[in-house]
C-alpha cells in the first residue's frame, strides 16, 4: 500500500467522527436527562422501541424463509428475485412510503380487502411497523443468506443421511449453525427500523404516541426545541454504537 | 441387506452398475475424478442420477423410469466422509445421539444408545467434549460412532482416512475393520491397504466406468486395469503369527510391527512396499533386518525405477543399482527389509 493512501483515509475517518463530535459538543449536559425524559420524548422513544421490536420479529419470520429459499434452492430468475428483495435498500424511503400507501392505504391495492376486515392501517402504529419492516427486511435476508452460503450444505447432508427429516435438519442443524448470522441480521434490522424516517412519515404520518417515532420527534423538535433534538440525537447515536458492538460480537462468535 | 444400483450421471460422465451382497464390504478404488464419490452420492440420495434404479433390500431407493425417489433421510444409508463433519454446536454425545433422536427416540434413550456406541469406538471419555476440542483421529472415531448409532442398513465411507494424520491411521483402520466385519458397506479409497484389510471385494473405476472387479486379493495380485496395476504390487506375505513375525508354510519368516494384539499362530499378513526392499548380491551382515534369499525372476522398468521381482517379492530399485549389481533373471540375491517397514495384520 502506498503511504499517501493514509491521508485520504484519515480525511474519511474525520468526516465520520467530526459530525458526531460536533453533536456531542452541542449537548446541554446539565439538562440532558430532563430533555430526553420529557413526555413527548418518552412517548416517541417507547413507540420506537415497540415498533422496532415488532418489525424485527417480522423480519425474522419473513426473512429467514426468504434467505433459505435464496441460499438453498436455484430456480429461473433467482438473481432477479434477489435484486427485487434488495430494492428497499437502495430505494429512497419516501418512495417506499408512497408505494406502501398505494398498497395498504384506503384507496390502495389491498385497501378494500383491509376495509372489509374492518381494519385501518394507514396512519396507525401498524403502518409504522409495516414501513419499518419494508426497509429493514433486506438487511436480514442479505446477512442470513451470506451466512447460509458460507456455512454450506455439508452438515445438512450428513444430518439427512443420519435420518433427519428436512424440518429436523432446519431446526437442529441449519439454524443453530447460522445463529450468529441470524443474530447479526436481527440487530441490523432493528437498527434500521429504529432509524426509519422517510417511509414512516409518508405512510404513517406523525401522530404523537401513535406514529411519531424518535426520528420524527427529533425532526419536529429541531424547530421548537433544538436542545432536545440534540439530546435525542445523541441517544440514537449511543443506540447505534451498541448495535455495532452487538453485531461484531455475534460475528466473532461464528464457528 | 443387499444393495444394487444402476445409474447414469451425464454431467459427470458416470455410468455404473454395482451390487453389494448382504454383509459384504466392497471397496471402490480409482484415480481422482473417476466418479467414485458420485456413485456414493447417488446411493445416499444426495445426487439425482439422470437415469437408473437402485434398491436396498426390498426397498426401491430410486427408479427414475417411474420417477420414484426416496429422500436421503428415509434411505437408511449413512455416509462417512473424509472430513468427520461433527456438528460443531453439539457435544460429542449429542452428535452420536443425533441419529437415534431423528428416528424419534427420546433424549435419554438416544443418549444411552450414543454412550454404547462411544464405548464401542473407545471414546466414552470424550462424551462431553465439543468437536473443536478433538484431534482429527478422535473426531473420525466419533463420526464412525455417529454413523453406526443411526443403525444404517448400508454404511458408506468416502476416503475415511485420507484427511487423518498418518500416525492415527492404523488405529482408525483397525476400528473400521472391527466395525465393517459383518456389515453391508461400500468404502471409497485410494489406499490399497484399506482395500486389502477392509474389503471382501474390490471394484476399480476409471473415467466413470467400472473397469475391473473381483475378490480383493485377486485384483491386487493380478490387476487387469491400468489403475489396478499402478496401486497393486504391495508385497503380501501370508502365514501364521510367530512372535513379532509372520512365518509362511515354506519357512519364510518376516518380522514387522503391529498395532493389533495378535494371538500366536493366528493367520496374519505381512505387508510392505517394494520401495522398502533393498537388494544385495552378498548376504548383508550385522543388521536386524529381514533377509530373504531369492532368485530374480523378472525386471520391469517403471520410469526412473526398476521393479525387480524375485519369487513372490518385489523390490523397487534405481537403474544404476540394477547395473551395478548386474541383475538379470536367474541372479541369486538377498532381499532385505527393515522390520519397521513391515506392517503385520491379522487376516
Amino acid at each position: 500500500m502506498p503511504r499517501w493512501v493514509l491521508l485520504p483515509a484519515a480525511l474519511g475517518a474525520a468526516f465520520i467522527v467530526l459530525p458526531l463530535a460536533a453533536l456531542a459538543t452541542r449537548v446541554e449536559w446539565t439538562h440532558f436527562f430532563a430533555l430526553i425524559s420529557s413526555d413527548s420524548s418518552q412517548a416517541a422513544l417507547w413507540l420506537s422501541l415497540r415498533t422496532s421490536a415488532a418489525s424485527t420479529v417480522l423480519c425474522v419470520v419473513l426473512g429467514v424463509p426468504m434467505a433459505l429459499v435464496l441460499a438453498r434452492t436455484s430456480f429461473r430468475g433467482q438473481s432477479f428475485v434477489r435484486s427485487i428483495v434488495l430494492l428497499p435498500l437502495v430505494l429512497p424511503p419516501v418512495v417506499g412510503g408512497i408505494a406502501l400507501l398505494y398498497t395498504f392505504g384506503r384507496k390502495g391495492l389491498l385497501g378494500e380487502t383491509i376495509d372489509v376486515l374492518g381494519l385501518q392501517i394507514a396512519f396507525s402504529t401498524t403502518a409504522v411497523v409495516i414501513a419499518q419492516t419494508f426497509v429493514a427486511l433486506p438487511f436480514m435476508v442479505v446477512s442470513l443468506e451470506g451466512t447460509l452460503r458460507t456455512a454450506g450444505e455439508r452438515y445438512e447432508v450428513v444430518a439427512a443421511t443420519l435420518g433427519a427429516r428436512p424440518t429436523t435438519v432446519l431446526r437442529r442443524v441449519t439454524l443453530p449453525l447460522v445463529l450468529p448470522g441470524l443474530a447479526a441480521g436481527a440487530v441490523l434490522s432493528f437498527a434500521r427500523a429504529l432509524g426509519e424516517f422517510g417511509a414512516t412519515i409518508t405512510f404513517a404520518g406523525s401522530l404523537e404516541g401513535v406514529t411519531r417515532t424518535l426520528p420524527l420527534e427529533i425532526y419536529l423538535q429541531r424547530e421548537t426545541d433544538p436542545d432536545a433534538a440534540v439530546a435525542l440525537s445523541l441517544l440514537l447515536v449511543v443506540v447505534a454504537v451498541l448495535v455495532i458492538g452487538l453485531v461484531r460480537g455475534a460475528r466473532s462468535s461464528a464457528p | 441387506m443387499s444393495m444394487r444400483i444402476e445409474a447414469t450421471v451425464l454431467e459427470r460422465d458416470v455410468d455404473v452398475s454395482l451390487e453389494v451382497a448382504a454383509g459384504e464390504t466392497v471397496a471402490i478404488l480409482g484415480p481422482n475424478g473417476a466418479g467414485k464419490s458420485t456413485v456414493l452420492a447417488a446411493i445416499a440420495g444426495v445426487l439425482r442420477p439422470d437415469s437408473g434404479r437402485a434398491t436396498l433390500g426390498d426397498d426401491v431407493l430410486f427408479d427414475l423410469s417411474s420417477a420414484a425417489w426416496r429422500p436421503a433421510h428415509a434411505r437408511g444409508v449413512a455416509l462417512l466422509a473424509q472430513d468427520p463433519l461433527l456438528f460443531p454446536h453439539l457435544s460429542v454425545v449429542d452428535n452420536v445421539a443425533f441419529g437415534p433422536r431423528s428416528a424419534g427416540r427420546t433424549r435419554s434413550q438416544s443418549r444411552s444408545t450414543a454412550a454404547t456406541w462411544l464405548e464401542a469406538v473407545d471414546a466414552a471419555d470424550l462424551a462431553d467434549r465439543r468437536p473443536s476440542e478433538l484431534s482429527g483421529g478422535q473426531a473420525q472415531r466419533i463420526a464412525v460412532a455417529r454413523a453406526l448409532a443411526a443403525e444404517p442398513r448400508l454404511l458408506m465411507l468416502d476416503e475415511p482416512m485420507a484427511a487423518l494424520d498418518i500416525t492415527v491411521v492404523p488405529a482408525v483402520r483397525q476400528l473400521l475393520r472391527r466395525v465393517l466385519a459383518d456389515r453391508t458397506a461400500v468404502i471409497v479409497t485410494h489406499d490399497v491397504l484399506d482395500a486389502l484389510l477392509l474389503a471382501d471385494r474390490v471394484v476399480v473405476m476409471e473415467g466413470g466406468r467400472i473397469v475391473e472387479q473381483g475378490p480383493t486379493r485377486e485384483v491386487l495380485e493380478r490387476p487387469r486395469s491400468a489403475f489396478g496395476a499402478s496401486i497393486a504390487g504391495l508385497n503380501l506375505v501370508r502365514g501364521r503369527v510367530d512372535g513379532g513375525a509372520v512365518r509362511t508354510p515354506e519357512g519364510l519368516v518376516v518380522s514387522g510391527l503391529s498395532d493389533e494384539d495378535l494371538a500366536p499362530d493366528a493367520t496374519a499378513l505381512a505387508v510392505f512396499s517394494p520401495s522398502a526392499v533393498s537388494i544385495f548380491v552378498q548376504r548383508p551382515t550385522g543388521s536386524p533386518r529381514n533377509v530373504i534369499a531369492a532368485t530374480v525372476t523378472e525386471l520391469e522398468p517403471r520410469g526412473a525405477q526398476v521393479r525387480v521381482r524375485a519369487g513372490a517379492i518385489s523390490a523397487d530399485v534405481t537403474a544404476p543399482v540394477v547395473a551395478e549389481l548386474d541383475l538379470a533373471p536367474g541372479t541369486g540375491v538377498f532381499l532385505a527389509v527393515k522390520a519397521s517397514e513391515v506392517a503385520i495384520y491379522g487376516a
